[in-house]
């Protein structure tokens, strides 16, 4: 009895034995070479995967630095912080003086303000209701605000607020821009992460026919432009567009009088 | 007569309702007092328009010229005076500029006869040419331009000319019609593309539930002396489809992203010979078609003669006008067609029917969950699995949606009208193709 557990123990510890040793054997001859630089690299990077860089993942972008050269800034869920880190280990210097930019939907329609052309019971998806005339709203230029976005993005920083307008927190915005690819409209656009104010609207209609279906949309009445000379604000195809380049002392004047109210200031 | 036929894969088989159009014969429009004419009226690239604001055209004058390989000249019905280029969206859902022209009553288009005998000298090249000239696209809905589908490639050939007299969408008349009234005109026509394409047999396919239309083509096949067959069918949806009508007639299966002419099948309808025909004997380049305005929302459904250009709302109130409040407007068939909110929409050469369809007509349902019972895989006629497809592109896997060969659904809606858990089967195909476009451009 005793003979069989001892038989029994013994020939799983030796088989064990065996079987390690073949493993440590194995490990150092069939070795595949790293640079070790390629797994530092990979951990000073946010593990995000969102693919912004343009490479597969955190890991491919990785290689892609040590072994192709590839720039080290292109990071920007990581943003100088981690260009500056990954620059290190490279022992290279790194220009990190661009500003972090956040996704912004670039209009404020909503059911209340704006007109419909027709009902879309379809799939609730922005690009599937695009695919009818451009979506049911009057306005071809406006968010849709099926939440495409919303499902795209790697970090949930998008919603859709009680007013059902597309919300993204800029403290959560990665600057990955997977947003941006699937917006059907192209209404999401990015703008610096301290920007004050924005144009709230991307409607290239003349005013008299945004004025037909939008309450809140840019007419192209040039006030900002040129009442406020140093608002920032250039009016280009009936559409008012925010310059961030500068300082600007004028922008709330431009937001008060602007008709529509569509110049917003940003909390 | 002839044992009936069908294809072997999938189908469904929806209410026809062409009790309401079948015995309205052909009325002619009156012309309209503005044409909106669009440039894109056809599969491929748009047409560019030669003509500008204030120009005076003459009926009948090219107003766009073909821009590709695969794309066709566009002409204008009627005279008068280029009032604006604007821009307006096709019921196909996206937006393309057309002309309105504002129509001189006084200016008619004067057809001039081509003795037949002088066509019969001519070979098939110059026919093509002369049908490119004119404009001709396919007319039973895509709008492929016929002088590339009637142009054999170099190395094939064609063994059959089918031509699709199917009409398989409900409500649908437009074929039927021309089938009764201009029999030999459109038979004539067939000849012509025969000797386009060159293919030595001609098979004329034919639903069952058209048996005037087949009896008067038989007849009028024999008392000219043709050596057309006539191939009755069993009624089933989408029969109409180039794939599944040869695989109806001549059980042979179009390869995944083939053409017919794969398989040795050149596939033309109804309405395309008769326009062939117009073309070919009276130098009338293709600006007007037939159109069946039906539905339970209309009055007096009709199969009306319409100039392109006409507007929905001219066509309606031809048809009696509303007798209910619509809920959709479809131009072209229930199954394919597609739903405007604009009666201003133009009737274009691929416009086959206007539909009014009253609330109780279009299926309402909540949308439910998937119970994966199959019904969508057993109706899809190209052996796809719809929900499948839909999950994956649901998902966003557009390329694994792509490898289980999602760019061979036609949207013909077999899966969509099978569901009984009401999921937006085709329209997500399209998101899908959609979806795969952007990704490539």
């Amino acid at each position: 009895m005793v003979a069989n557990v001892l038989y029994a123990f013994l020939s799983i510890t030796l088989l064990g034995l065996l079987l390690g040793i073949g493993l440590a054997v194995a490990s150092k001859k069939l070795a595949v070479k790293k640079d070790e630089r390629i797994i530092i690299v990979e951990e000073a990077l946010p593990g995000a995967n969102c693919g912004a860089c343009g490479y597969a993942g955190c890991a491919a972008y990785a290689e892609a630095i040590v072994n192709d050269g590839a720039p080290v800034d292109l990071c920007p869920p990581g943003g100088a912080e981690t260009a500056e880190r990954v620059a290190s280990i490279m022992g290279i210097t790194v220009d990190v003086s661009s500003i972090k930019e956040v996704a912004k939907v670039h209009c404020w329609g909503n059911d209340e303000t704006r007109t419909h052309d027709f009902t879309y019971e379809g799939i609730e998806d922005c690009n599937a209701a695009y695919i009818y005339f451009q979506g049911a709203d009057t306005c071809k230029y406006g968010c849709l605000a099926l939440g495409s976005c919303i499902r795209v993005c790697p970090v949930d920083a998008i919603t859709k607020d009680s007013d059902g307008r597309i919300q993204v927190d800029k403290h959560i915005c990665i600057s990955c821009e997977k947003c941006i690819a699937v917006c059907p409209t192209k209404v999401m656009k990015m703008i610096p992460f301290d920007a004050d104010y924005y144009v709230a609207c991307n409607s290239l209609d003349k005013g008299a026919l945004v004025r037909k279906y939008c309450s809140v949309g840019c007419i192209g009445c040039k006030i900002c432009e040129k009442k406020f000379p140093d608002g920032g604000f250039v009016i280009e195809n009936n559409l008012s567009y925010t310059q961030y380049e500068n300082t600007y002392t004028e922008r709330e004047g431009a937001a008060e009088k602007c008709p529509p109210k569509c110049i917003r200031s940003i909390p | 007569m002839l044992k009936q036929r069908t294809f072997r894969r999938g189908g469904i088989h929806p209410p026809d309702k062409k009790h309401l159009t079948s015995q309205q014969p052909i009325t002619v429009c009156p012309d309209p007092e503005e044409l909106i004419i669009p440039f894109s009226q056809h599969l491929g690239a748009p047409a560019s328009p030669i003509v500008s604001k204030g120009d005076i055209v003459q009926p009948g004058q090219r107003i766009a010229e073909s821009s590709g390989f695969i794309s066709a000249h566009i002409h204008t019905p009627l005279g008068g005076e280029v009032k604006e280029i604007r821009r307006v969206f096709l019921p196909a859902g996206f937006a393309v500029d057309a002309a309105v022209i504002t129509v001189d009553a006084d200016a008619v288009f004067e057809p001039q006869e081509t003795p037949a005998e002088f066509l019969k000298n001519l070979s098939g090249e110059e026919l093509l040419s002369r049908i490119q000239e004119a404009g001709v696209v396919g007319m039973g809905g895509a709008a492929f331009p016929a002088h590339v589908k009637f142009k054999i490639p170099k190395g094939k050939q064609a063994e059959y000319l089918v031509i699709n007299a199917v009409e398989c969408e409900p409500y649908l008349n437009a074929d039927n019609r021309i089938m009764l009234e201009h029999t030999e005109g459109l038979l004539e026509g067939i000849g012509f593309i025969q000797r386009m394409t060159g293919a030595p047999k001609v098979i004329i396919g034919i639903e069952s539930n058209k048996p005037e239309a087949i009896e008067q083509m038989g007849k009028t096949i024999g008392s000219m002396g043709l050596e057309f067959s006539l191939q009755p069918l069993k009624v089933k949806y989408p029969q109409g489809d180039e794939k599944q009508l040869i695989d109806a007639i001549l059980q042979r299966e179009v390869p995944s992203g083939g053409l017919p002419i794969d398989v040795g099948a050149v596939v033309t309808n109804i309405g395309s010979a008769y326009a062939v025909f117009e073309a070919l004997r009276f130098s009338k380049p293709l600006f007007e078609r037939v159109v069946t305005v039906s539905g339970e929302a209309v009055n007096k459904p009709a199969n009306i003669r319409a100039k392109v250009g006409t507007t929905f709302r001219q066509m309606i109130d031809l048809a009696g006008g509303f007798s209910e409040e619509p809920y959709k407007i479809v131009a072209g068939g229930p199954m394919m067609g597609f739903t405007v909110f604009d009666l201003d929409t133009p009737v274009m050469k691929g416009t086959s029917g206007i539909l009014a369809l009253t609330r109780a007509q279009v299926q309402e349902g909540v949308r439910t969950a998937c119970i994966s019972c199959g019904r969508c895989v057993r109706g899809c006629p190209m052996g796809l699995q719809p929900t499948r497809l839909y999950h994956l592109i649901d998902r966003g896997h557009y390329e694994e949606a792509k490898e289980a060969y999602l760019l061979d659904c036609k949207e013909c809606g077999c899966c969509s009208y099978s569901c009984p858990a009401k999921i937006h089967l085709v329209q997500g195909m399209r998101l899908g193709k959609r979806m795969l476009r952007n990704m490539s451009s």
